[in-house]
């Protein structure tokens, strides 16, 4: 938790890109998540290409997909880590695991791997709370941040015992369905997000379909950060030549880079100006 | 008690659960809600049993296969037959039950998966008898190989969404039509098709399709006037099997799941989960699974499309585990001879999928002595599975 004291709490501008593991290969993924660092990223949520991701919209889908063409694991992402820490990554590294995979790489070994590897968290989008208690226990003892995701639909009984109960960020996702760039967000949403930061033991992220900087504007004063994955995960898809030619892969790492801050712009005009 | 499960948070044993994003809990704890309330309200329970017996034409009956029992000479062959159920499967029983709760909850949609049509048949169909708008996910693979399904879900006025993503299969239409669910859920009812699923679907399937097993055990002992020694169902996510074996599983019965062993269990082609799968979660519960060393969800194999999901009712690993079930698994040529010899002596051309249970029931028959008796769950009728069986036998029957 010594990162997630460091990088995110006590901030209202935190941005959290998430960044398919291996997609589409090892190198791009490292090199992407130091430049997002430098772009003004707080966390990195890593997520791990599964078969069947069921919280997932069809972005993220494909990427799962082009990555598990590369034969991409939990274990082999885990250790992927460590070689971002390498190239100079500082913040908190986030986890994004359907609970299969870590299932069947065991609770024990996992979090031996993410203890050599300097793993901050961890995030399992289907592990609602009532049935994450073993894992919980688990990540408190070994001081990762488990974190938890919250929804318009939560009843106000489960949002208070899981918004008090956050560690690192309460990721809350913005609307019903699954992951994916959206245009615009319900006007409800800002409700809901005062009643999340009333019970939040934590930073308050709001994700799902957030993809351009007006919204990261519209949500700035209501919430503490974003998370984007769909939008980002769309220009390494259509970067997906250039990420995979060493020759070119800086520029097109730039490139997304440059998305990313544009997208964030919101946060650091409010830096620059206080 | 083997029937006292599952306890309040949706466990088998250890397995089931809710392994959903928090995105599906609220509907999960609304559907919960609405279940316990209408499964105790006579009201609801006379309108399923009348829809049942109007519509669905149950009773159905017990047929003594006496010609198959004399041929093997051992155990008497009792067949339930919910092939004679509208839409000719046990399938109709599940989809009464869910529609007419999702017309109590004031849903006006329902969206079903469908792998090869048959569930995705029985949902378009009491769509159309109880007004409810229906969407059925189909993965592309599956439309192609089954035309004809497609072309009556369309007849009954449903829409059928192909499904493109991952395998393009069974597995992946699940998981779109829960996709879909999760972004639609105000006024849409998830009607699943079988005993899988996040609780409380697993729990709902079975208390609807019950009505197999608490039909055969009062038909059966009126006829034999004791409890069949051996009851054998096929099981592919479990539904017919649960619903047979449930009102049994306080009694003596000796009870047989059976998987699809495709082209060999030795193979990769496959879909037997219990024998050769492991512990793993699939589509929001805690069960067998066949999936690889890091947990990828594996494609399974075999010719009956209604046998080939990847996981399995959570309640078949508990009763793996407890050993009140026995669970084995029967190759697509097995299933194909035994179709055929039930065709030709009884007059019964069953579905591929319980062809599977009776390959296995006609096994132990042989070696069983002439005083003991044999329940098979014929769950479904063979008139979808002649354009594969023509393409399989060659055109030529045998």
């Amino acid at each position: 938790m010594k990162r997630f004291k460091k990088y995110v709490e006590g901030r209202n501008d935190l941005f959290i890109p998430f960044i398919m593991s291996g997609d589409p290969n090892e190198q791009a993924t490292i090199e992407l998540a130091v430049e997002l660092q430098d772009r003004g990223a707080n966390v990195i949520e890593l997520g791990i290409p599964y078969s069947d991701p069921l919280a997932d919209g069809p972005v993220i889908q494909e990427a799962a997909s082009r990555s598990l063409k590369n034969n991409t694991t939990l274990e082999s992402s885990i250790k992927s880590v460590k070689k971002m820490r390498e190239k100079g990554l500082k913040i908190p590294v986030i986890i994004f695991t359907y609970y299969n995979l870590l299932l069947q790489l065991g609770e024990d070994y996992f979090f031996a791997l993410a203890r050599e590897n300097e793993v901050d968290g961890i995030l399992v989008p289907d592990l609602p709370y009532e049935e994450g208690e073993h894992l919980r226990a688990l990540c408190e003892k070994e001081g990762l941040a488990l974190i938890s995701l919250v929804a318009p639909t939560t009843s106000e009984e489960r949002l208070q015992q899981i918004a008090g109960n956050a560690s690192g960020f309460l990721y809350c996702v913005s609307s019903l369905g699954v992951t994916g760039v959206r245009s615009e967000f319900h006007a409800s949403v800002f409700a809901f997000l005062e009643k999340v930061k009333k019970y939040s033991s934590a930073p308050v992220a709001v994700g799902f379909g957030v993809s351009k900087a007006e919204q990261v504007e519209a949500l700035k004063e209501s919430c503490d950060g974003v998370i984007v994955g769909s939008a980002l995960i769309k220009r390494v898809a259509s970067h997906e030549a250039d990420l995979q030619d060493p020759k070119t892969r800086e520029k097109a790492i730039k490139q997304i880079g440059d998305f990313a801050a544009a997208l964030t712009a919101p946060y650091r005009t409010e830096k620059l100006s206080t | 008690m083997a029937t006292q499960v599952p306890d309040r948070r949706g466990r088998f044993g250890r397995y089931g659960g809710k392994f959903v994003p928090e995105t599906v809990m609220h509907a999960l704890e609304e559907l919960e809600a609405a279940l316990n309330k209408f499964m105790a309200d006579e009201a609801f329970l006379h309108d399923f049993q009348e829809e049942l017996r109007e519509f669905s034409g149950r009773p159905t009956p017990l047929t003594f296969a006496k010609k198959m029992t004399e041929r093997l000479n051992g155990a008497k062959i009792y067949l339930k037959r919910e092939d004679l159920n509208h839409t000719g499967a046990h399938k109709l029983n599940n989809a009464i039950g869910q529609a007419l709760l999702a017309k109590r909850m004031g849903k006006e949609k329902i969206v079903a998966e469908t792998g090869a049509g048959q569930h995705g048949v029985a949902a378009a169909t009491v769509a159309a008898r109880y007004g409810l708008e229906c969407k059925v996910f189909m993965g592309e693979e599956d439309i192609e190989r089954q035309a004809l399904n497609v072309f009556r879900m369309k007849l009954l006025g449903a829409e059928v969404v192909p499904v493109k993503s991952g395998s393009k299969t069974l597995k992946d239409a699940t998981n779109e039509a829960i996709r879909y669910w999760v972004s639609n859920v105000e006024d849409t009812f998830y009607l699943i098709g079988s005993v899988v699923g996040p609780h409380p679907y697993p729990k709902m399937v079975r208390d609807f399709q019950r009505v197999i097993g608490d039909e055969a055990r009062e038909q059966f002992f009126n006829r034999e006037n004791k409890m069949p020694d051996c009851i054998v169902a096929c099981v592919g996510g479990g539904s017919n099997a649960i619903g047979t074996f449930y009102p049994f599983l306080d009694d003596e019965s000796a009870c047989v799941g059976v998987e699809a062993a495709g082209k060999g269990i030795d193979t990769p082609q496959h879909a037997a989960t219990l024998t050769k799968g492991s512990l793993g979660v699939i589509h929001g519960s805690l069960t067998y699974l066949l999936q690889d060393e890091a947990g990828q969800i594996q494609e399974p194999y075999s010719i009956s499309a209604g046998l080939d999901y990847p996981g399995i009712g959570p309640e078949h690993s508990y009763l793996k585990d407890s050993k009140r079930v026995e669970y084995v698994s029967i190759t697509d040529d097995e299933a194909l001879d035994a179709l055929t010899l039930l065709s030709q002596e009884e007059g019964i051309i069953p579905a591929i999928e319980s062809a599977h249970a009776l390959a296995e029931a006609f096994k132990r028959a042989k070696e069983m002595n002439k005083h003991e008796t044999i329940l098979v769950c014929l769950s479904g009728r063979g008139d979808k599975d002649v354009h594969t069986l023509m393409k399989t036998m060659g055109g030529e029957a045998h």
